[in-house]
């Protein structure tokens, strides 16, 4: 087995006259935490869902630990979407028994005890939650599978700075050294210490694929700085 | 003593500098067990390989150690540590000299107003 957990070649999808990801080849290692960056549209959800089988590609491919995404690859790979797909009269303990069907890797103490840390009832509904503390539901819910690949879109978007950190911190606690999590954001500052590599994405294309401390030895820079020079408007 | 990272620098070389400094002040003890991997990047809020990262510079340095199967250890070697702290005094006083020049301090002007802080402090 090779040590990429993620694999792409040539990977493309157009919708009609729009190319959202061109031609993206990249392998992702086991083991590491990666940023996806990019501005607003450059592709970075959709390349999610392309890893996901949410959409398909209209040329080249993409395998997970050799798998084309599908049955297999899904045990592997837990995903945050960018929306959510829960439905919202059903209560947090009713979410969770859910995963715990669906999942055998899906892990009910972890589940619990990050629900607790952030004060939030087992009983409440998900209706009545701010987008906030849906956001975090989620996350939790997601994190709590002991899975090998995480792919988080924009797991942080709609939450508050102190809850971000508490966030990252979920992140560094419940990451196996093993397992690999790719995750897209335009807040890099917040999460530029925990990444390992970072990857800008510009109109669907790779324009730059390097270790954090790397751009910060060549370039003097924050990644954030690095960002907001590369995406100038 | 919190974990200052600056977003300027690559985070490794300021993991190393922060652990040499709270190896110098004791934090960790000579020959005293280091903190797990994980739970140190955590406290930092950093990537643990980015962790491991400095902490196998610092074994390279020889300030820290391995035991197989038992953990790794600061060094027991008192001169060593005392080369360090000589070390970060130097660069600290360096960059502290610097920015007096900066300033517009010569040397006499600088110890003057060194040994009136001194003496403010000592009251």
């Amino acid at each position: 087995m090779s040590s990429a957990i993620l694999e792409c070649s040539n990977l493309t999808k157009t919708f009609g006259a729009v190319t959202a990801v061109d031609g993206v080849t990249l392998d992702i290692p086991c083991g590491s935490i990666v940023g996806l960056l990019g501005p607003n549209a450059s592709g970075k959800s959709t390349f999610l869902k392309l890893c996901n089988k949410l959409l398909s590609p209209t040329s080249g491919e993409v395998r997970i630990a050799g798998y084309k995404p599908g049955m297999e690859s899904k045990r592997l790979v837990s995903y945050l979407p960018e929306r959510s797909y829960l439905n919202d009269w059903m209560k947090v303990c009713d979410i969770i028994d859910l995963f715990a069907d669906f999942y055998p890797d899906f892990n009910k103490d972890k589940a619990g005890n990050m629900l607790q840390k952030l004060n939030i009832k087992r009983s409440d509904r998900l209706k009545t939650m701010s987008r906030g503390t849906k956001e975090k539901v989620q996350l939790i819910l997601v994190m709590s599978r002991e899975a090998q690949l995480y792919l988080l879109d924009e797991p942080i978007g709609g939450v508050d700075p102190a809850a971000r950190d508490f966030i990252l911190d979920v992140i560094l606690a419940n990451y196996d050294p093993a397992a690999t999590i790719v995750l897209s954001t335009h807040l890099i500052a917040d999460i530029e210490r925990i990444l390992e590599q970072v990857i800008f994405i510009k109109e669907g294309r790779i324009i730059l694929n390097k270790t954090v401390d790397k751009i910060r030895e060549e370039s003097g820079k924050s990644v954030d700085a690095l960002f907001r020079e590369v995406f100038r408007c | 003593m919190p974990w200052e990272l600056t977003p300027d620098r690559p985070i490794y070389i300021q993991l190393t500098e922060q652990i040499e400094l709270k190896i110098c002040a004791g934090i960790y003890p000579r020959g005293s067990k280091m903190p797990p991997v994980r739970e140190m990047a955590r406290e930092a809020s950093v990537n643990p390989n980015t962790m491991q990262r400095a902490l196998a510079g610092l074994e390279e340095s020889g300030l820290l150690f391995t035991i197989r199967t038992s953990g790794r250890f600061v060094t027991k070697d008192e001169k060593l540590v005392k080369q360090v702290k000589q070390r970060l005094a130097r660069e600290h006083a360096r960059k502290f000299l610097d920015r007096m020049h900066r300033l517009g301090f010569d040397y006499e002007e600088i110890l003057a107003a060194l040994s009136k802080l001194a003496k403010e402090n000592k009251k």
